[in-house]
């Protein structure tokens, strides 16, 4: 398990990680979610020995991160957010060259690559430069992997990828955790944490709640409906001025739309928005998602 | 609003380097005002696609004009009635807000008092007056993305490319970008998208989803969710994808 207990970190006058408190369980599917800049990778290099903190600790499966970094790098396996494999490698000397560091071979852990490996098999005399994202992605995910850690860091896997390749690489994700791996992932897409067993959910250094996806969803205090119209750019400046209205937010092709208190008069709403000559009007009563629950903590 | 107006007109549209053929053929109309999506995974032929509409690759065959210009002949023109911005490429970290508009009006042709003129009515309309010698390397990511997008529209385009407009930043920012966006499509700007990110097609008027150099399906997010019996863009591009 992660234990992460008062940890704080400041770059100069900037405060990067302001007293956080963490403990992931053995064999978690644990999210980080928060946009760029809000302390995720600098959290990320503190459990993985790269940076020290200010203050505070953390254990990896009962390992601290800055006496025991020797123990702690056999452990962990990390997958950084840039592409950090050797371009001018095959994909099969990358993979060598990680399972020879750590003393071990591709043989004798290839159980644990298979599923993701046999997707780039085919590949494997092509230089790592000269793959797509998607197999990019994979291969490090094979050589964070091939000295079978006890816990994968993985600081934002899909950033860049596209639809298919991201939903593969989470398969591949729910394939390592039954392989009885603790996962911690970082991610700055919402739709990505309903993934994961728990998640936090990071702003500007701090942590501003930590459960399940389904209790966030389920802890949203409002009622919401979802609005549309024809002209949507005046719908939604419209209903910021509705008198009642508290959040009126984007969603694709529809607003979102909450009041000052729990229940919303529909009503009245499509009667204000029908005074303003809107047409097409459709209102629809839905539950909250997760992206729902995430605006309203981080308003 | 939309109009009937084209601003792009693609017809059989084709490059091909050597054997490969990166797009086969491709047939489109972008109107004015419009937000238009262009998806596709990786590989399938968008950044050839856009190359050619921003008049910087000549296509094989095929026909395709962009605000009225002839991406064989006027490519010069092409440039000039178009903006484009990327999250990767974008504003330069160590100049300052005014520095960083004085560039970039300066490659698009303004000059002197006009050019001086523009850069502070933008930097007033963006509220950022007391910023004008800040670095951007100092500035949260919101208001970069703000400012590349000012930017963008400096010389007051036709037509503005985004490229993967609001990967990284935190949702509260993202939804005040498409406010943004909104705003000037609403004003008849035409606002072309590209993005992994289905969450974002969602807000596009229309979308178009390329696989293996061909146009594949061309749709609004709700025809193209019915026709497919999809619950959302994500479930649409992974079934055509895949």
């Amino acid at each position: 398990m992660i234990l992460i207990e008062n940890i704080s970190k400041s770059f100069g006058k900037r405060l990067a990680l302001d007293s956080i408190d963490l403990s992931v369980k053995d064999n978690e599917l644990f999210g980080l979610i928060g946009p760029d800049g809000s302390g995720k990778t600098t959290l990320f290099r503190i459990l993985c020995s790269l940076l020290l903190p200010d203050s505070g600790k953390a254990l990896l499966n009962n390992h601290d991160v800055v006496k025991d970094y020797n123990k702690i790098r056999r452990i962990i396996g990390y997958m950084p957010g840039r592409f950090s494999l050797y371009n001018d490698l095959s994909v099969e000397e990358n993979l060598n060259f990680f399972a020879r560091v750590f003393g071990t071979s591709i043989k004798k852990n290839y159980g644990l690559i298979k599923d993701i490996y046999k997707r780039l098999e085919p590949f494997k005399d092509r230089r790592a430069g000269n793959l797509s994202g998607g197999m990019k992605q994979k291969l490090a995910l094979s050589c964070a992997l091939i000295h079978r850690p006890e816990i994968l860091i993985l600081d934002e896997p899909t950033t860049g990828v596209d639809a298919v390749s991201r939903k593969e690489f989470w398969e591949m994700l729910s394939g390592i955790i039954e392989q009885g791996i603790t996962i911690m992932v970082s991610t700055p897409y919402m739709d990505e944490a309903v993934l994961c067993n728990r998640v936090a959910l990071m702003q500007e250094g701090r942590l501003l709640r930590v459960d399940s996806p389904q209790a966030i969803i389920d802890a949203y205090p409002k009622d919401i409906i979802a609005l549309r119209a024809d002209d949507m750019y005046r719908l939604v400046m419209d209903l910021r001025d509705f008198p009642q209205a508290d959040s009126v937010l984007l969603f694709g092709q529809e607003v979102h739309y909450s009041g000052k208190g729990k229940n919303i008069d529909r009503d009245a709403i499509r009667k204000y928005l029908e005074d303003k000559e809107h047409k097409d009007i459709q209102i629809n009563t839905i539950s909250a998602g997760i992206e729902d629950s995430f605006l309203q903590l981080m308003a | 609003m939309n109009s009937k107006e084209k601003v792009i007109e693609v017809r059989g549209l084709t490059k091909k380097f050597g054997n490969f053929t990166a797009i086969d053929r491709l047939d489109f109309d972008v109107f004015k005002g419009e937000i238009f999506g262009f998806l596709g995974a990786n590989g399938a032929g968008k950044t050839t696609a856009i190359k050619i509409l921003c008049g910087l690759l000549h296509p094989s065959s095929g026909k395709a004009s962009v605000a009225g210009y002839d991406v064989y002949k006027q490519t010069e023109s092409v440039k000039r009635s178009i903006g484009y911005m990327s999250q990767r490429f974008s504003l330069y970290e160590d100049l300052s807000l005014y520095e960083n508009i004085r560039f970039y009006g300066g490659i698009y042709g303004l000059r002197g008092k006009f050019l001086k003129e523009r850069s502070n009515d933008m930097i007033a309309r963006l509220g950022l007056e007391k910023e004008k010698k800040t670095l951007i390397a100092d500035m949260p990511p919101g208001w970069k993305q703000k400012i590349a997008f000012s930017i963008a529209l400096i010389h007051e385009p036709k037509i503005v490319f985004l490229d993967e407009p609001t990967g990284g930043v935190d949702p509260i920012t993202r939804r005040q970008f498409w406010d943004l966006i909104y705003e000037v499509a609403s004003k008849g700007l035409t606002v072309f998208v590209t993005t992994h990110y289905m969450d974002e097609a969602e807000y596009c008027n229309r979308l178009s989803i390329m696989d293996e150099g061909k146009i594949v399906a061309l749709d609004s997010p709700d025809r193209l969710k019915s026709e497919y019996s999809a619950k959302d863009i994500n479930e649409v591009f992974v079934k055509i994808a895949r």
